[in-house]
């Protein structure tokens, strides 16, 4: 166990560092932000002097050096638009991404299970083909304009709930969540439905085809013959048994629910990470950039980390070995 | 994505226009409500609503708030860290700067009552008496002289203000409200320099860094508004302050101000329609159609300072991109060539850019800047569309049969500045000039334009007066003076150069208007650049409210009164 952890966290260690270099690179590629950020007034002599001042005129893999040192120390650098801490930036817009990552998933769960064992268990229904149709729909539709949808119908026209923003967070243990005022979860409730779409409609397909093909399985049958009740198959045999893949993917989408909520961000407005990118990508503002990359890099990490260990909780036939 | 949204909405919801919140119901019901899908809960719901939120809006005072949406998004509240105008805008709220700027871009008394220049090098500023910053303390020339200084001392900005302050030698409070400033050079531009230089007070901001303005501790100024929330990335909270200057009918209307950062254009409008703002800038063209038709809401509009041009290599032999019909490269540069930048000017249909793909949002330009503006010179008028005209002057230049080019520009920072581009090629391509178009985000543009890898560049360009427009855009480019930084043609002409040093080296204002009017003739008749447009700002607002447009595109709540 101990093991495996460290094991893991070498290898995440790798990884961290192939993509600071990877995204390091790539920015320095694009060009300067200087040139976009610079007064337009400055003159050459101004603009030198910035570029030196903030070390953009040395050698590329001096400027990475610079960076890994200061990495290494815990020091990510300072973001060029807003000179303060790229770190703190992150750290300041991550409660709203995660309360709407999380909720989003909150969402996906609730719904996409129990609809997808419904659907699992009577296929053939037309509520079972109406939740595959509807499953369809909210994997084809793109989410930027499912979510100016979601805007237009229940804000703009039915005057429901907030379009855009954050609504008033309460501090808990010192981080503002807004998921616990009314007007929070008023202003939450669109950007996580639409969110969450995407992953409903994945977990409802994932659910649907597991419990197919459980219900086929011979401990079913022996189950059902020895009389045990049809909701304690299902509860017990049947939602047991897929779990499995289901905690796994999860796990893995609610990494991803988190680096890319940024579409969901935009339209909405939302004061999270993915906005404060896509922003710093505007400006090639790298530091934030960089930091931003390597916060999800590490999140992603963590999050598989967290899912190996579940797995021995749901499955006890599963060892995790230091040879994983 | 703005334009396809709303025509896929307004065919199938002619709600679009109707009332839905109370306090905003005072119109009847659109006409247009009914038969189509929608109808039935067109006709309900408004009523319901109305009636819902009457009952609430009655039981709390009217209290005098504004909301704002706005377009850019704000790096940080420190007022000499960026120069960009969404962290200008946001400042301005609770800062003032010596002097000020009139909707039309004049320059005005602001924190200065008066000011003169005594000798060419030497400016005096008589300063305004009893302004109170929010902490109650006085405003005296000691936080003037503070503040002109204190650009200098930061340091990791990329686009700080030192700029508007490199002419200044010295900047001295001769007594409490007399401040001194001598520059190094006869500079005629300096009040309009000073403006970009918000005043902070010097007990506050002594050692304060961007992080105490963003936490507030260091937002005290003498402006109308001071800070009471922040919350990076969304919004920014202020309260009159009681204890301004300004009397009516300056005096703020409001008690309250909420700024909102959004970026998305359809999520502001929708945010503006759905009644949670009262006012939005920036509005999307594709939407200003759909908001003047609604009864409660209304546009107002003017000409904006920016002008979009397009910059020519005219420095390089055989530049990048420009090719003969066949692809071989030409024996000489034809932009060097005034006949061919006649013939390119002529072959743009400025009208049908300005009301096609800009849907109305542009006036064609034939100046460096727009109407109005310091040193704008109204006698030239654009260049009108002339097919013939240009194969005429082309064939002249010795290219009959045409050549070829590559157009970039940027594709997210000026309005429908793609379109423009594909736009323009289109025309080119017609009298013979094959026009390609490298359309890309800013960041990477101008990544390439540094790198000197664009022959013929789209730029917009916004500025107080010609001739600080002309030294950036127009004179030869000399790092040692400082001129030409985004002359990305290195266009040289030393007569337009003459003319706008001593433009600027006048500091008697009627001389430097007519130099700089004459420099700027001078410069758009040899065609340094072809001038394309200046841009049109718009702001969509509740009917209730009245807002003066600003040539600058700065958006002041102060500003905006109750009709």
């Amino acid at each position: 166990m101990l093991n495996f952890t460290l094991r893991r966290l070498a290898q995440s260690a790798v990884t961290l560092f192939v993509m600071s270099l990877l995204v390091f690179t790539g920015v320095y590629a694009i060009g300067n932000p200087v040139d976009i950020l610079i007064n337009p007034q400055a003159d050459q002599a101004e603009i030198a002097q910035t570029i030196a001042r903030l070390g953009l005129d040395r050698p590329l893999w001096e400027q990475y050096w610079i960076f890994l040192k200061g990495a290494l120390t815990g020091d990510l650098g300072k973001s060029f638009a807003a000179s303060i801490p790229a770190i703190e930036l992150i750290f300041e817009r991550m409660p709203a991404t995660l309360e709407l990552a999380f909720m989003a998933m909150l969402i996906a769960i609730v719904l996409g299970i129990p609809l997808g064992l419904l659907a699992g268990l009577k296929p053939d229904s037309w509520i079972g083909r109406s939740i595959m149709a509807g499953s369809i729909l909210g994997f084809s539709l793109p989410t930027f304009w499912v979510g100016l949808m979601l805007i237009m119908v229940f804000s703009v026209q039915l005057g429901w709930l907030p379009t855009t923003g954050r609504g008033a967070t309460v501090d808990i243990f010192g981080i503002p969540v807004s998921f616990l005022t009314w007007d929070g979860i008023r202003h939450l409730i669109l950007p996580a439905t639409n969110l969450a779409l995407f992953k409903l409609s994945l977990l409802i397909r994932l659910t649907r085809a597991g419990t197919r093909e459980a219900m086929l399985q011979d401990y079913v049958r022996y189950a059902r013959a020895k009389g045990v009740p049809e909701s304690n198959v299902v509860r017990i045999h049947v939602l047991r048994n897929i779990l499995i893949p289901i905690v796994t993917v999860v796990g893995l989408e609610l990494g991803s629910l988190i680096a890319f909520a940024v579409v969901t961000e935009t339209v909405f407005a939302w004061p999270g990470m993915g906005k404060l990118l896509i922003d710093s990508i505007n400006v090639l503002d790298r530091p934030v950039i960089v930091a931003y990359l390597l916060v999800i890099v590490f999140l992603f990490i963590f999050i598989n980390l967290l899912v190996d260990l579940l797995y021995t909780a749901l499955d006890p036939r599963v060892r995790l070995k230091g040879s994983r | 994505m703005g334009s396809y949204f709303w025509e896929m909405i307004a065919g199938t919801t002619p709600a679009l226009t109707l009332p839905l919140k109370g306090r905003e119901s005072q119109g009847t019901p659109s006409p247009s409500g009914g038969r189509r899908g929608w109808g039935w809960f067109i006709k309900r719901w408004p009523i319901l609503f109305s009636a819902i939120a009457l009952a609430i809006t009655t039981g709390s005072t009217p209290a005098a708030e504004l909301r704002i949406g706005l377009s850019g998004e704000v790096t940080s509240l420190d007022p000499h860290l960026l120069a960009s105008q969404p962290n200008l805008t946001v400042a301005r709220h609770v800062f003032e700067s010596l002097t000020d700027v009139d909707p039309q871009t004049r320059l005005i008394p602001g924190l200065a009552e008066s000011w003169r220049a005594i000798d060419a090098t030497t400016w005096e500023f008589n300063l305004r008496r009893g302004v109170k910053f929010h902490d109650g303390s006085d405003f005296t020339a000691e936080d003037a002289a503070f503040s002109l200084q204190r650009p200098l001392s930061i340091k990791g900005s990329p686009g700080g203000f030192a700029s508007y302050v490199r002419a200044i030698a010295s900047a001295t409070a001769v007594d409490a409200h007399t401040l001194r400033i001598k520059t190094k050079y006869p500079y005629g531009a300096l009040p309009e320099d000073i403006n970009s230089i918000l005043i902070v007070s010097r007990k506050n901001a002594l050692n304060a860094g961007p992080e105490d303005f963003d936490a507030g501790r260091a937002m005290i100024g003498t402006g109308p508004y001071k800070f009471v929330r922040y919350q990076r990335g969304d919004r920014l909270e202020l309260a009159r302050h009681d204890g301004w200057w300004g009397k009516a009918p300056a005096w703020p209307s409001w008690d309250r101000v909420t700024l909102r950062v959004i970026p998305a254009d359809p999520s502001r409008t929708a945010s503006l329609l759905s009644g949670e703002l009262d006012v939005i800038e920036h509005v999307p063209s594709a939407d200003i159609k759909k908001i003047n038709k609604n009864n409660n809401l209304r546009v107002t509009q003017t000409t904006s300072w920016r002008t979009i041009l397009l910059h020519l290599d005219q420095y390089r032999a055989q530049p990048p991109g420009i090719t003969d019909v066949s692809g071989k490269p030409l024996a000489k540069n034809p932009f060097m060539d005034l006949r061919v930048r006649q013939a390119i000017s002529k072959a743009i249909n400025r009208a049908a850019i300005a009301e096609r793909v800009m849907e109305g949002l542009a006036v064609p330009a034939a100046n460096i800047v727009s109407p109005g503006v310091f040193g704008h010179n109204a006698a030239l008028k654009a260049e009108a569309y002339d097919v013939e005209g240009a194969k005429k002057l082309l064939a002249a230049a010795g290219y009959p049969n045409g050549f070829h080019v590559t157009l970039a520009g940027p594709n997210n920072r000026y309005i429908n500045d793609e379109q423009v581009l594909q736009t323009v090629a289109q025309l080119l391509t017609r009298v013979g000039i094959i026009t390609r178009v490298e359309a890309m985000p800013m960041s990477a543009f101008l990544g390439r334009v540094r790198k000197e890898e664009t022959s013929f560049a789209l730029l917009g360009w916004g500025s107080f007066a010609a001739d600080l427009a002309l030294r950036s855009l127009v004179a030869a480019p000399n790092p040692d003076k400082g001129y030409g930084a985004w002359n990305w043609g290195r266009y040289a002409n030393p007569r337009v150069d003459a003319l706008m040093e001593q433009a600027l080296g006048s500091v008697d204002r009627n001389k430097r208007e007519t130099l700089a009017r004459e420099a700027n003739t001078l410069a758009m008749n040899d065609l340094a650049f072809i001038p394309l447009h200046h841009q049109v700002v718009s702001w969509a607002m509740r009917t209730g409210l009245n807002y003066t447009p600003r040539t600058d595109e700065f958006t002041f709540a102060h500003h905006f009164t109750p009709r």
